[in-house]
């Protein structure tokens, strides 16, 4: 899938996304639209996973640590046909499996999360078990920024490195927004990038929402030896305009006025893109 | 104040122990490491997780005979926990390591989400669980431990009483599909059983048969429970007792049978009386109809009583005479 292809698909993925929010009555808006990019980059370039290849030993593993995010990770999941895309309509619904956070009931997620501080120690254990069985496997987590005040997070970044785990990669979904205000006023946990340095990452930088970037920085891991960091510097909403970097939107639900108002702005974006090529 | 490390057993418990044939083992948590150590070289997909707790553990000899089996973490116990739930989802056979009291607490939220939630089959390990180390006061105490894991769906809690059980315990948790919890104390045990004796996860076992009062206990006060059985036998008191080894799923039938048979039932549990064995069985009694004089024997709600574990043990009333006594004034 070309670069542009991509990009109309994480525009139709931002519309699905929302509607299922709007279906759902809840969900989280904002995160899901910052990660989606990263989504779309790592489910339809990077991951060798599949429904058909779910269940191999050797297949890559994802883990979404920030859960809350999970609309945007069951429209990717069904955009690669996981289950039908009519599920997506009993997100949050009485006994619908579709809960408002990933669970392995769910084709296509590998762990329960949603608590947050929770996906890097798993990928870690995931990863050890690749290095013990020689395994040619990478395992992956999303992380958000505000998600990093949890402490399990840096045990887990210490020990990565001490097994000098070149099979993991954590990306940050840098969106610098969490549900209280920006997060350098929450609690900073800035400068990032120097952080995991420290704590004997390889990191890299990128424009999260650029898909040749993101590309770049998860197609291999970064140094050998080395655990990898990808901080994606992305925007909350990314796509809706008066989503855009608002933490009101980090759990909103979008009116009929505001859900027709988003698809205007997303349909206009889609016709534009189509009309480039 | 008496001095440190006193007997657990008084001279005339250590008697009746001689009379019922009960012969000293070695400590549960040895009986685990040389069973886990046994299967760990037959199954090299068997992988042990310590947070700097290989020592207290007993895992130093597993270490140094399977170093790539084992992974050490550092004092860092929800990463102990995270880590042996991906080291499971991601096919391997983990036992996760550490003392009761951290494991449980601070690690609580990873047990309840990547592990029984996630379902991944990774085996817990509550090493000098209880007030295994005594003195060391309340933060090395788990008392607490019973009643935060029973009220986490799809997790199996096993405390055995002595070594027999200890390596049926691990046995049947490396074969488990789902996850297991398995609780061990640091003290030397007396063996309880005969080797041909049925373990089966979820059933009590009955050592004694009786029916003037039901001693229903679970890890290290089983053997008290069976020494005060003889005793109360020598008054012509025949005292029935059940070593209920998983705590979660509850042995329902044995409890009923045992309160519709016995006159009295007491429960004796190294743990806070609050949401232990004891509230689980008058639960179950209560809802059957079944109401018959009840105690429950454990630590009551306060700031337990300083002293080695035999001390408390004593202080609480979990002891031949403790128990006892406590049948005594129940029957009376």
């Amino acid at each position: 899938m070309t670069n542009e292809e991509l990009q109309l698909k994480s525009i139709q993925l931002r519309k699905k996304t929302l509607e299922a929010i709007y279906g759902a009555g809840a969900g989280h808006t904002g995160g899901s639209l910052s990660c989606l990019d990263i989504l779309n980059v790592l489910y339809n370039r990077i991951l060798n996973v599949s429904p058909e290849t779910f269940s191999d030993p050797n297949r890559d593993r994802y883990v979404q640590s920030k859960g809350h995010s999970v609309e945007a990770l069951y429209t990717v999941l069904a955009d690669r046909g996981f289950y039908p895309e009519a599920e997506l309509k009993t997100i949050c619904h009485y006994q619908s499996h579709f809960v408002g956070h990933p669970t392995r009931h769910i084709p296509g997620i590998e762990m329960n999360t949603g608590a947050l501080g929770h996906g890097l120690p798993i990928c870690v254990g995931m990863a050890i078990a690749g290095k013990m069985d020689n395994a040619p496997y990478r395992v992956f987590t999303l992380l958000g920024d505000g998600e990093l005040a949890e402490g399990s997070n840096w045990e887990a970044a210490m020990a990565a490195a001490h097994y000098n785990l070149d099979n993991l990669t954590a990306i940050i979904d840098h969106n610098t927004l969490q549900i209280s205000g920006r997060t350098r006023d929450v609690c900073s946990n800035e400068p990032l990038d120097e952080k995991f340095r420290a704590f004997g990452w390889a990191v890299k930088i990128v424009n999260g929402h650029n898909f040749a970037e993101l590309t770049e920085a998860l197609n291999k891991p970064a140094e050998p030896g080395k655990p990898t960091c990808v901080i994606a510097n992305t925007v909350k909403g990314r796509g809706v305009s008066f989503m855009e970097d608002v933490a009101k939107w980090h759990h909103g639900v979008p009116s009929d006025a505001e859900l027709k108002q988003a698809f205007g702005e997303l349909d206009a974006a889609e016709m534009k893109l189509k009309e480039a090529k | 104040m008496s001095a440190p490390a006193p007997s657990m057993y008084s001279p005339a418990a250590k008697a009746m122990a001689e009379k019922l044939g009960l012969k000293m083992g070695r400590a549960n948590l040895d009986e685990f490491a040389a069973t886990l150590m046994e299967l760990a070289k037959a199954n090299p997909n068997i992988v042990a997780v310590t947070s700097d707790s290989r020592g207290s553990g007993k895992l130093g000899p597993f270490g140094q005979a399977l170093p790539k089996q084992l992974v050490e973490v550092g004092i860092a116990e929800q990463n102990l926990v995270g880590i042996t739930a991906g080291l499971a989802a991601a096919g391997k056979k983990s036992f996760g390591v550490s003392p009761s009291c951290f494991l449980t607490a601070r690690s609580l939220e990873q047990i309840k989400n990547d592990v029984c939630y996630s379902n991944v089959p990774a085996v817990l390990i509550g090493i000098s669980s209880g007030v295994s180390y005594g003195a060391l006061g309340t933060t090395h105490h788990s008392l607490h431990d019973l009643a935060v894991l029973r009220a986490i769906n799809n997790l199996i809690v096993i405390i055995p009483a002595d070594n027999f059980e200890s390596r049926q315990a691990i046995l049947a948790a490396a074969r488990a599909t789902k996850p297991v919890f398995v609780r061990f104390g640091k003290a030397a045990m007396y063996g309880l059983h005969k080797p041909e004796t049925k373990f089966e996860v979820g059933k009590a076992i009955t050592l004694r048969e009786g029916n003037d009062v039901a001693f229903i206990a679970t890890g290290e006060t089983v053997v008290h429970a069976l020494l005060a059985a003889g005793q109360l036998a020598e008054r012509g008191i025949q005292a029935r007792v059940l070593s209920m080894h998983t705590v979660k799923p509850l042995d329902v039938a044995a409890i009923l049978k045992a309160g519709r048979e016995c006159r009295a039932v007491i429960t004796a549990e190294e743990h806070m009386v609050n949401g232990g064995l004891g509230e689980a069985s008058a639960s179950v009694l209560l809802q059957a109809g079944v109401s018959k004089p009840f105690r429950i024997v454990g630590i009551p709600d306060e700031e337990t009583v300083p002293g080695a574990q035999a001390d408390i043990f004593r202080h609480y009333g979990i002891s031949m005479e403790g128990l006892s006594e406590t049948a005594l004034r129940l029957l009376k």
